[in-house]
């Protein structure tokens, strides 16, 4: 019996062995030595029919738990319109490959071409690549963009109030790469400005890397950053959120450099954490330093508008060991879903979801501080995510919220609870949340 | 395929919206932010409605060619068919709406899963453990060579910070290399297109972290002196990596755990069937030998004596990758076709693989210009026509090819011949197609003699023709607001 993905039957096979000259198949790999051809059985199931992977599927699906989710840390349960899985899932973008050839990709390159002029829309940077593969990799690689854009510089300044993931991806990075990373504090919940301007003192500063909405939720005051980097030739470089860029000033506006992040905000399924989709945009001075895909205009020979993959000359397959970044393969699928969850929202829709968001989490907030429970950390402006400060030990509300079906209170680094609301929760949700809350003793 | 010209902007009509969102219960909106802190410029977002976006992207997709469009020889990418009940099972609400940050007792079904895909790559590759954190295979490159790096480092063995990667490597594998820190030295290949022992040696002292290897190699060659290559590096103190980009003819017939390589990666969206998806979301799994078990990068899924799965950190691990866990979605499909296959099914991926490419390259080699004689494994590279009197080149071959409904082959790679046609057919084709392919193989031959400014000036049925690349490149516009403002 056949495989229903694998054709050939036996008279096929020996058919193709004929023409070859071969006699059974198993002198096709006469060339592989003896002492390493693998006869053993593989240490795997036998192979199951469709039905038995539907109940496979299902069986380990059966042992997850779906939660009502207050969290965010990087991963946000934002709404998206139910026609962007079925648009993404046709064959003709999800089974096709890099568009080496564009003549019969224009589908591929064409919505690469929109994500990029909708990235740079959000963040108010003049260029985007195609994709990068999420957030924490995006920063990597930025920082890496910054040290080759500044040449002798060596040292990258990372503030501390930054997402965990992101620091530590960079860390890595920077580790086997040679880069000196230093971390800015935090001082009130956003980066310690007289800090900030201290370690620029020592001018062999290539970048810094501020979040504009920051893990505390706050979004952060660049106001005079942009200046005191540039002053000592550095630059600015931006972690953003792409869905709060609706509302919130730009990374173009508070006068950075370079911008990345996590698209993830902007509808993606929370699907345990991937494929989410990271992003890298930045001012056109940098564009050849630009990591990964980029799409540009242009016409074909009979003068027809057209796109195509361009400035290859930055890339591995050209550049080799001279090349700055490796990245090849990026998440370019995901670049197409969010490209069409904001032709869906337009200006308005995610304007809306700002402020759902933005009035769900400031209404718990305000009655979670009425609860006596909780005191406040910061007195700053944020978005959609805070932290208090829980009289109860964290670990406990965040264990009795999960009792009750809600992923809530997750506890910080420094033992703060956080939270987060999205336009997804309703005032019910908001009440179930206070109800357990109620039922904890301090 | 159909021309279409249309940018999402260009279908922009302002009040049209295509989403629709519940009435704010909320007394608070953003409104009240400082500002200051507030966006003053328009976000530039299109105004479209539902209809209209899905007739726009549905449009864009007719001029696309995908694996369920034809058949796709792209060598080294192994385009194989992508089963669509990995796309339902992927989809399922039991696992998309999942928080990476949930605490492991909710998410058992999901680490289980990760686990058992794990263990599945472990046996099929020989080796002792996997993540499947990595993104891409470049991805899985750069965390391989970040734990040769910490084996190194955690030895105190500090000065091994050199790497050897063959003239045929795939480009990321240099590029990788750079990118953790390490010099390239390359090892020059044999006139035969494997690696060249005699150039090797000399090459091997207390500096060399290890060897960057593929095998088969870029030429569809399999390295027959592996074991001798093996253990020259291991005897210098170095490791050696084995980029999993070309692993599918090796399923069924042979590991790189018993070739002696140390660390791997695997590429799930070639060997394993996930959708190429444009160019991502793929998956770039990393094998370890025993022995590097404690270097792979966090945060990694265990499973304890009850049975129980864990999230952990390990405090000698390289580092951390990823955000989270990787690209979970593409590991599920992955899984789904390996259980789908079972251990039986799966011996058969690598021989059919190896039998197609084989069967195409004895079919077209009168016409096409083979550079080395012999048995080739899942792929094999040509260098051009044979008759190279009439100035037809590869690309010319490949282009005239989009013609007859074929995507082209991988061209000009690997670099080793000026006109390099590399093709991988997989085991998911059929001996028909297999032959549509080949007799339209030969036409192009014919047509390069008979008329060449027919295949010179191809392709001449696709939605475009050939593009103006340079001016792309020396004047780049990148963005809608740029084309907008040219017009």
């Amino acid at each position: 019996m056949n495989h229903p993905y694998i054709p050939h039957t036996e008279a096929d096979i020996q058919r193709m062995l004929d023409r070859i000259g071969l006699k059974t198949i198993d002198e096709l790999y006469a060339d592989v030595p003896e002492s390493v051809v693998f006869k053993k059985e593989y240490d795997l199931p036998p192979s199951l029919s469709e039905t038995e992977i539907r109940r496979l599927f299902n069986e380990l699906g059966a042992k997850n738990r779906r939660l009502t989710i207050f969290a965010g840390n990087g991963a946000y349960d934002h709404y998206a319109p139910s026609v962007i899985p079925y648009l993404i899932e046709r064959s003709e973008f999800i089974t096709a490959y890099t568009p080496y050839q564009p003549e019969v990709a224009q589908g591929t390159l064409r919505y690469i071409f929109e994500y990029q002029s909708l990235i740079c829309e959000l963040t108010g940077m003049e260029c985007s690549n195609a994709s990068m593969y999420d957030g924490p990799t995006a920063a990597a690689e930025s920082m890496f963009m910054a040290l080759a854009a500044t040449k002798k510089k060596t040292r990258v300044l990372i503030s501390e109030t930054l997402l965990p993931q992101v620091r530590k991806v960079m860390h890595t990075y920077a580790k086997y790469r040679g880069v000196t990373l230093d971390t800015i504090p935090a001082t009130d919940g956003t980066t310690d400005l007289a800090a900030l301007q201290a370690e620029l003192e020592t001018d062999n500063v290539a970048a810094v890397l501020i979040p504009s909405v920051n893990r505390y939720g706050i979004i952060e005051d660049c106001t005079g950053i942009a200046e005191m980097v540039h002053a000592r030739k550095g630059l600015l470089m931006m972690y953003a959120d792409p869905s709060a860029l609706a509302v919130i000033r730009t990374p173009g506006e508070w006068g950075a450099d370079i911008v990345c992040g996590e698209a993830q905000s902007l509808g993606l399924p929370l699907h345990f954490g991937g494929p989410y989709l990271g992003f890298l945009a930045c001012r056109k001075e940098w564009v050849r330093k630009l990591p990964g895909r980029v799409v540009g205009a242009t016409t074909d020979t009979d003068g027809k508008r057209a796109f195509v993959l361009t400035l290859q000359a930055r890339e591995q397959h050209i550049r080799r060991e001279k090349a700055n970044s490796n990245i090849c393969s990026n998440q370019s699928l995901m670049a197409l879903y969010v490209t069409i969850y904001l032709s869906l929202m337009g200006k308005q829709g995610l304007k809306e979801v700002n402020d759902l968001s933005y009035g769900g989490a400031h209404h718990l907030y305000d009655r979670l501080l009425e609860t006596g429970l909780f005191e406040p950390v910061f007195s700053r402006p944020f978005l959609k995510e805070f932290v208090l400060k829980s009289k109860l030990p964290a670990e406990n509300v965040h264990h009795a919220l999960l009792d009750a079906g809600i992923l809530g209170a997750i506890p910080t680094e420094e033992g703060y609870v956080s939270f987060c609301v999205t336009e997804q929760r309703t005032p019910e949700d908001i009440d179930r949340l206070l109800a357990v809350i109620k039922t904890l003793k301090p | 395929m159909k021309y279409y010209d249309k940018l999402i902007f260009e279908w922009s009509h302002e009040g049209r919206r295509g989403y629709s969102l519940p009435a704010t219960p909320w007394s608070n909106t953003t409104d009240e932010l400082p500002a200051r802190l507030k966006r003053n410029t328009d976000t530039g977002l299109p105004e479209v409605s539902e209809p209209d976006v899905v007739r726009h992207y549905t449009n864009l997709s007719n001029m696309n060619f995908g694996v369920d469009t034809g058949f796709y020889p792209l060598g080294s990418c192994t385009m194989k068919y992508n089963p669509k009940i990995n796309e339902e099972v992927a989809a399922l609400p039991s696992f998309t709406s999942l928080h990476p940050l949930q605490p492991a007792e909710t998410v058992q079904g999901a680490l289980q899963l990760y686990y058992e895909l794990n263990r599945a790559l472990a046996s099929l590759t020989g080796m002792a453990e996997c993540t499947i954190n990595p993104f891409a295979g470049a991805h899985g490159e750069l965390t391989g060579l970040m734990v040769m790096r910490q084996y190194h480092m955690k030895r105190g063995d500090l000065k091994r910070t050199r790497i050897i990667v063959p003239d045929s490597a795939h480009g990321t594998n240099p590029a990788s290399a750079a990118v953790c820190g390490l010099e390239v030295v390359e090892v020059k290949s044999t006139p035969q297109g494997t690696i060249d022992l005699n150039s090797l040696r000399p090459l091997l002292d207390d500096t060399i972290a290890g060897i960057m290897m593929t095998n088969p190699n870029t030429l569809g060659l399999f390295e027959t002196e592996i074991c001798e290559i093996a253990s020259l590096v291991h005897e210098c103190g170095g490791l050696l990596y084995y980029d999993g980009a070309n692993m599918n003819p090796l399923l069924g017939v042979c590991r790189p755990g018993d070739m002696g390589f140390d660390i791997i990666h695997l590429n799930l969206h070639k060997t394993f069937s996930t959708p190429h998806g444009g160019g991502g979301p793929g998956a770039g799994a990393v094998g370890v030998a025993a022995h590097l078990t404690d270097y792979l990068p966090n945060p990694r899924v265990m499973r304890n004596e009850e049975g129980v799965f864990t999230v952990c950190d390990h405090e000698d691990a390289a580092g951390q990758i990823s955000g989270f866990l990787g690209n979970f979605g593409v590991a599920m499909r992955a899984y789904a076709y390996i259980r789908s296959l079972g251990r039986e099914y799966i011996r058969q991926v690598g021989p059919l693989a190896i039998l197609g490419a084989n069967y195409i390259k004895e079919s077209l080699k009168d016409c096409y210009k083979l550079p080395i004689p012999g048995l080739c494994k899942h792929e094999f590279v040509f260098d051009g026509l044979i008759n190279k009197e009439t100035g037809v080149t590869t690309l010319d071959v490949a282009k005239r090819l989009l013609d007859y409904g074929y995507h082209s082959p991988t061209i000009y790679f690997p670099l080793l011949f000026h006109q390099s046609i590399m093709i991988e057919p997989t085991e998911t084709e059929s001996p028909e197609t297999i032959d549509r392919f080949i007799e339209v193989m030969r036409l192009i031959a014919d047509e390069a003699t008979t008329e060449p400014e027919l295949v010179k000036t191809a392709p001449h049925n696709t939605p475009i023709r050939r593009l103006d690349e340079t001016t792309a490149a020396k004047h780049p516009v990148l963005r809608y607001a740029e084309l907008s403002s040219e017009n």
